[in-house]
């Protein structure tokens, strides 16, 4: 319940005011307790006074709790709620531009096959494919990549939203 | 109205009388609108730090929220001090910093730095107004904030186009912070499993902090302690939530706490935090820190509960109501032998101090108590002063003790007893200072004369920076390294440049005369400077990061080699 579904950490789901340094206020609270943040989210919410901000980070157990008592401390933050595998659905898109020549594309096109992921662009001596799923999935994606000439990955940190009819 | 005279017409709605300013090129458009506005008095500070502080001082000692004006630049960082000091012992403040107009932000112009950014860490909250239009909610929300739940500093940064703008919107008593919602009464359940808990103990130990003078819950703090026979301790900052001279009372604890305080600490069952934070000078080496004990936590702010202890029940609320609902749940305890206890400690190891070899700051601080029969508003610096003046200067009533002590900021004292004066005009205000922190703020014995507050300005001057002293000697093989303060001026002089009258101090024999000149003089300001023993030490002492246990009674033999802390200061 406590760790998120990719064993990677802990995620938690911030509503907060949409307005300049909000963001450097919540940058600040991970930071001055050493808390390294994995991946980072920001978008509008539907209500655009509000901006829905999803935050992976690594840390200790005991100390998640205490996080998100100073987050929700934040003047500008309505909620941070800490959200598992069981009680929200998580969502990560990452792009992958592999270098590889002609002859070895069969190979690549393979995995890209079984990830159901797509090409979106080719050249003689790259393919960059987008792909969409769980981070497990995309961690998985990027091992079986990183064996055939895998240059660059862009991922765009995971969204995350709760399950039924509970707030995100 | 433009944004200025929005600015002002907020102040004024807020009850502002004060406004500890210093003006520079950004703010001028405020300063000119105050012209208009003759019931908010402007007190002109010598340094912005020291602006601060006097807002500290009115706020802790009236309850109300102090306000500050200062320009741009090097103005508004010079209040950063202030606001740390505010922040870590949640005074209600307001601070108006000017800044360059909006085309100029973020292109290094004249007297610009991001003060938005710079000071984010030590505010509850701030502001950087680039609508002139928002002004009105922006203000009303900054006095709401600044006051309610945890008080705490507001910034308000003020571009001056944006203040020199019209404004069209009206004035309004609306706010919007979806995300803010301070507890005020505790949940029952909650209330009623701590009834559950201390209904079982035999050595309880009701531990007060600033929580409790904020809430000015002082009434059912004693209400709480008489009907459960329940001795009291009070943090440094909680000096006053309960009268240190009722029998129930054991002082204050911690680091320099009496002896008595802290070893019913270590034996108790049972200990309520009220409005207190298990702070790292209360706790000494937390994993020893009442192990066995029950825990029990009511504060308004939810996120100390666990940052250093983890109670067995929380109560989120205002420690006034929360305590008004859990009285009436509880009855007396079987504590009889507990307080017999603790009365044998009181016995056993008192406060005390060497009473031959020269004028000693303890004894000076004795006196002025006596003569003021523990009524006067007492303001301190930070040092060995301030914790002989916590330990034998009593506090019976709330927002009478003013004293940096989260921050522990030197320069504190003489600013705060100004501010505290202004705001308190009918009280007997003391500044008791060191010659360290004294000198860090001297200018403001301007401010003072000007003004003519009677102030009485104690600087104990041993000629050192005598906290560091004392731990170079125990902890560092005696090697001193940058405690010496020699060339200290001569501070009655000091005080005769600007107006102010002077006492010499010498001798033991004198104290009592010279006090009571000082105390009888009410035309101004005046020092006092006691110039006492080079060398004594604050007992007794638990050093930083041992356990409570482990405290240091009376001065270990000089041959004695202690071990170097492990807390951080």
């Amino acid at each position: 319940m406590n760790e998120s579904s990719n064993g990677k950490g802990f995620s938690v789901s911030l509503f907060v005011n949409n307005k300049p340094g909000v963001l450097v206020r919540i940058a600040q609270t991970f930071a001055r307790r050493g808390y390294n943040i994995d991946s980072l989210v920001v978008s509008n919410a539907h209500d655009a006074r509000f901006s829905r901000i999803t935050v992976v980070f690594q840390g200790d157990h005991e100390n998640v709790d205490q996080i998100l008592r100073q987050l929700n401390k934040l003047i500008d933050v309505v909620h941070a709620i800490q959200h598992g595998s069981e009680t929200s659905v998580d969502r990560e898109m990452a792009l992958f531009k592999v270098g590889v020549k002609p002859e070895k594309r069969t190979e690549v096109f393979q995995i890209i096959d079984v990830f159901r992921a797509k090409t979106v662009d080719i050249t003689d001596e790259s393919i960059i494919i987008e792909t969409t799923g769980s981070s497990s999935k995309i961690d998985a994606l990027e091992r079986m990549l990183s064996s055939v000439g895998l240059l660059e990955m862009v991922r765009s940190g995971k969204l995350m939203m709760a399950r039924g009819l509970e707030p995100t | 109205m433009n944004g200025s005279q929005i600015i002002v017409e907020a102040l004024r709605r807020h009850g502002v009388d004060y406004l500890f300013g210093y003006p520079g090129g950004a703010c001028m458009p405020i300063f000119d609108a105050l012209v208009d506005a003759p019931e908010i008095k402007i007190v002109l500070v010598r340094h912005e730090q020291g602006g601060t502080h006097m807002a500290d001082g009115y706020a802790r000692a009236t309850g109300k929220p102090g306000v500050v004006l200062v320009t741009s630049g090097p103005g508004a960082t010079n209040t950063v001090t202030g606001l740390l000091t505010a922040q870590m012992d949640s005074v209600p403040m307001v601070v108006l910093t000017g800044q360059t107009i909006t085309p100029n932000l973020g292109k290094d112009a004249f007297q610009e730095a991001d003060v938005f950014g710079v000071t984010m860490p030590v505010v509850k909250h701030s502001y950087l107004v680039r609508e002139v239009n928002d002004l009105p909610r922006v203000m009303n929300e900054a006095f709401h904030l600044a006051t309610s739940g945890r008080p705490g500093p507001v910034l308000v940064d003020l571009p001056k186009d944006v203040v020199s703008a019209e404004c069209e919107a009206d004035f309004t008593d609306e706010f919007h912070l979806p995300g803010y919602a301070p507890p005020a009464r505790g949940l029952t359940e909650d209330l009623e499993k701590a009834a559950e808990l201390i209904s079982s103990s035999k050595k309880p130990l009701l531990y007060v902090g600033a929580g409790a003078v904020i809430a000015q819950a002082s009434r059912q703090v004693i209400g709480l302690a008489e009907k459960l026979q329940a001795p009291v301790t009070t943090t440094l900052l909680g000096k006053g939530a309960f009268p240190e001279t009722h029998p129930l009372s054991v002082g204050m604890l911690g680091m320099h706490g009496t002896a008595y305080a802290n070893k019913t600490v270590v034996d108790c069952d049972l200990i309520m935090a009220i409005g207190a934070r298990w702070d790292d000078r209360i706790t000494g080496k937390v994993s020893e820190f009442c192990p066995d004990a029950t825990k029990i936590h009511i504060d308004v702010d939810p996120a100390e509960f666990g940052k250093i202890i983890d109670p067995d029940v929380s109560i989120a609320g205002d420690a006034k109501l929360v305590l008004e609902d859990l009285i009436p749940l509880v009855s007396k305890l079987d504590s009889q032998p507990w307080l017999k206890q603790i009365e044998k400690w009181k016995k056993k190891y008192p406060l005390k101090f060497p009473k031959r070899g020269g004028l000693r700051a303890q004894q000076v601080l004795k006196e002025l108590d006596r003569l003021t029969d523990s009524k006067a508003i007492i303001s301190t610096d930070v040092g060995q002063h301030q914790m002989w003046t916590a330990q034998f200067c009593k506090t019976n009533e709330e927002r009478k003790w003013l004293s940096s002590g989260g921050a522990g900021t030197m320069g504190y004292g003489l600013p705060s007893a100004i501010g505290a004066q202004l705001g308190c005009p009918d009280e007997l205000v003391v500044a008791v200072v060191g010659d360290g922190g004294f000198q860090m703020t001297m200018p403001e014995l301007a401010t003072a004369a000007i003004h003519k507050l009677p102030i009485k300005i104690l600087i104990i001057n041993n000629r050192y920076l005598g906290m560091v002293r004392q731990w170079q000697q125990l902890f560092f093989d005696n090697r001193e390294s940058g405690v010496d303060m020699m060339g200290n001026p001569d501070f009655v002089k000091i005080g005769e440049a600007y107006g102010i009258k002077g006492f010499h101090l010498r001798r033991t024999g004198d104290i009592t005369k010279v006090l009571q000149k000082a105390l009888d003089y009410n035309e101004g300001p005046c020092i006092i400077e006691a110039e006492v023993v080079k060398s004594d030490n604050v007992f007794p002492m638990i050093p930083a990061g041992a356990a409570v246990a482990e405290m240091i009674i009376d001065e270990p033999p000089s041959d004695k080699k202690l071990e170097k802390p492990v807390g951080s200061t």
